[in-house]
């Protein structure tokens, strides 16, 4: 995972809330073994036409969308499956920040193993942003903070060892298998076995 | 270990399971006691394994199955398989060689007891209270019902456990819901599901975990506890739980992974000790009221969206509920009995045991499905579809003028070759009405068993009651 520490960008916004992960990937596309090329099907229904044009109306396909590296989104974003194809699809396109009022837990989590920045703001913030499409946000992993056009910022929660992981580009499971010495004394302390 | 402190039934799973606590800077690292694994969300994991020339750590608390891309057509001949599409096909051969090569079990096309991941768990004897359970998949919620902490993960992570046996977690918080009072007949697990989505909201159960608890659900039996636990996930929760009891404990008895002999007895008396101390405190409670539920039906693309099959569609008035209607090309204020319906889909996770295909056949013995209906009836698993020829259930499903499947997870998902056309509208026993989900384009109410079945009887959306 690349190091993450700041991403400055346009917004692009998707004003609709519970946007599911079948909407972000739908399930046709999940007979793969690898994780690369999704980006061309992530939100492919919403994207693309009945006889696979793109659908212009679509967000994600107006010209000023292009290079755009922060998605907007109405809240509980990523709600449903624990498919890790939907960051992967994210960042395959070329998002590297997700900002809601709410996002499910396991997409964020998901999002988090890959360097996809997951961020909670309140309503008001949410509010601007969808308002504002366009506007030119910064992100800061260090200070954990969103920062508007205008200089008003917003922390958004994030734990420190995520924090960190983001920041130094951490593989975790190299962490896990630090812990190797813990784990076997677990398994043979342990009252049971499963 | 909070010794005096009272514990949930999650507390106590959840710290017998630490083999680090968390702390401010670091997460816990959580021991996992069974890892179940399938072929659409693992590929990506061995081949990190393999990147690193790891082992599977624990091969033997691992447990492989085929379901998701499998199709769930007739077989004529072993491996005689129309498996849809290169991708799928190139799935299945990888799953069938990464476990072969790392040592797992897989219940592939070759076993009697291959079928839906969270079907076979229990039915093996798997899945048992107090243990920690991970699958790539959401819907692993479903174990909960057993006392075990059971929830889904990532693909990233099924390469952590297969890699450590352990996954790097934060401790949720608790969310009590309290089922009180008796259920009326007709009315079942998945309605009681739907009703409490309905209430708190498809998000109003994130980053927590959820225990159902009083006298309706202490009272249903073990597939009507996974129909709950199972759409936990749809409302936002990783976990669902149920204490375990008496009725867990015969389910479990002589399934073939269940403890035997004496192994049997200390693991009971194990068990006995997992539900919540009485004063335990829950951060959340929420009380539904079983005697007043009816049955139940979504109307809009997400399974927060329901109502009872007898009233009206709702107007919530704001663009995102007009946007889920217009998808559904239903109208508010108009009954949802009018929708009338393309396809019933009898199968899935949430309810393909059983019980469930009992229950359905109770409703349709005598009937035939209406003219224009298409009804698919999708058996969890091999071992489920052998119980049910043996109580003569297939041969009221045929009668009925309804398809008999394989086992598979088939259309809840629609990549395995069974979907429902663009535009047409499914009554669906699965979990999720998300757009497009049963295949683009399709429109899906998601209800139960009994429920679809009567759909498919009347060939609009129908309240189960009247064939009862």
């Amino acid at each position: 995972m690349e190091p993450v520490t700041k991403i400055v960008s346009r917004t692009v916004v998707l004003p609709v809330s519970d946007i599911d992960t079948d909407q972000i990937i739908p399930a046709r596309f999940l007979t793969t073994t690898t994780r690369d090329g999704l980006g061309k099907s992530l939100f492919a229904d919403w994207r693309y036409t009945p006889d696979g044009s793109e659908n212009r109306e679509f967000a994600l396909n107006r010209p000023d969308s292009a290079g755009c590296e922060i998605l907007v989104a109405g809240h509980n974003f990523g709600c449903g499956s624990s498919r890790e194809h939907a960051p992967w699809a994210l960042l395959d396109y070329g998002f590297r920040a997700v900002v809601s009022s709410g996002i499910a837990d396991i997409f964020r989590s998901n999002a988090l193993k890959n360097g996809l920045l997951p961020v909670v703001v309140d309503d008001e913030a949410l509010h601007w942003l969808t308002e504002n499409e366009g506007a030119e946000v910064t992100l800061d992993i260090a200070t954990s903070t969103l920062t508007l056009p205008d200089g008003r910022a917003y922390e958004y929660p994030i734990d420190a060892f995520s924090r960190l992981c983001l920041q130094q580009g951490v593989d975790q499971l190299g962490y896990l298998r630090q812990h190797e010495d813990a784990i076997q004394q677990f398994e043979e302390n342990r009252p049971w076995t499963p | 270990m909070g010794n005096g402190t009272p514990r949930t039934l999650y507390e106590k799973v959840w710290s017998d399971h630490l083999v680090t606590p968390e702390t401010g800077d670091a997460p816990a690292i959580l021991y996992i006691d069974l890892h179940l694994i399938h072929e659409v969300t693992t590929p990506q994991a061995f081949s990190v394994l393999r990147s690193l020339g790891l082992p599977v750590r624990r091969p033997d608390l691992t447990l492989g199955t085929l379901d998701h891309s499998t199709p769930t057509t007739p077989v004529s001949a072993l491996r005689n398989i129309p498996v849809v599409g290169d991708g799928a096909a190139r799935q299945v051969a990888q799953m069938e060689s990464n476990c072969r090569e790392f040592g797992v079990t897989l219940h592939g096309f070759d076993s009697e007891h291959r079928g839906i991941v969270h079907v076979i768990g229990p039915e093996l004897g798997a899945t048992q209270p107090g243990k920690t359970i991970v699958c790539g998949d959401s819907h692993t919620s479903t174990h909960g019902a057993f006392g075990a902490l059971a929830f889904g993960i990532g693909t990233t992570e099924v390469g952590h456990v297969l890699a450590t046996q352990c996954l790097l977690q934060r401790k949720a918080k608790t969310l009590a819901i309290e089922v009180e009072g008796r259920l009326p007949p007709g009315v079942s697990a998945k309605d009681v599901i739907l009703a409490t989505i309905g209430k708190i909201g498809v998000g109003g159960g994130t980053g927590h975990v959820i225990e159902y608890r009083g006298r309706a659900i202490t009272s249903m039996d073990m597939e009507a506890r996974m129909t709950i636990c199972n759409m936990s996930i749809e409302a936002g929760a990783r976990a669902g739980m149920i204490a375990p009891d008496d009725v867990t404990f015969e389910y479990l008895h002589g399934r073939p992974l269940a403890p035997s002999g004496a192994g049997w007895n200390a693991a009971v008396k194990r068990w006995r000790t997992l539900p919540g101390d009485a004063d335990a405190q829950f951060d959340k409670t929420v009380t539904i009221r079983a005697d007043e539920l009816r049955p139940m039906v979504t109307f809009g693309t997400n399974p927060g969206m329901v109502v009872a099959v007898g009233d009206a569609i709702p107007d919530a008035g704001n663009a995102g509920f007009r946007k889920a209607l217009d998808y559904m090309q239903l109208a508010p204020g108009k009954p949802i009995s009018d929708a009338r319906v393309n396809v019933v889909f009898l199968g899935s996770c949430t309810n393909s045991r059983l019980s469930d295909l009992s229950q359905a056949a109770d409703v349709l013995r005598g009937h035939r499905i209406a003219d224009g209906v298409r009804m698919l009836v999708v058996p969890g698993s091999q071992q489920v579809k052998r119980e049910a020829e043996a109580l003569g259930l297939d041969t009221v499903f045929l009668a009925a003028g309804a398809e008999w499947r394989e086992s598979g997870c088939s259309m809840c998902l629609g990549m395995n070759g069974d979907t429902v056309p663009a535009g047409q509208l499914s009554v669906s026993t699965s979990n999720r009405n998300f757009e497009g989900r049963q295949g683009k384009g399709s429109r899906t109410i998601l209800a139960s068993p009994m429920t679809a079945a009567a759909s498919a009887i009347s060939g609009h959306v129908a309240d189960p009651r009247q064939y009862l």
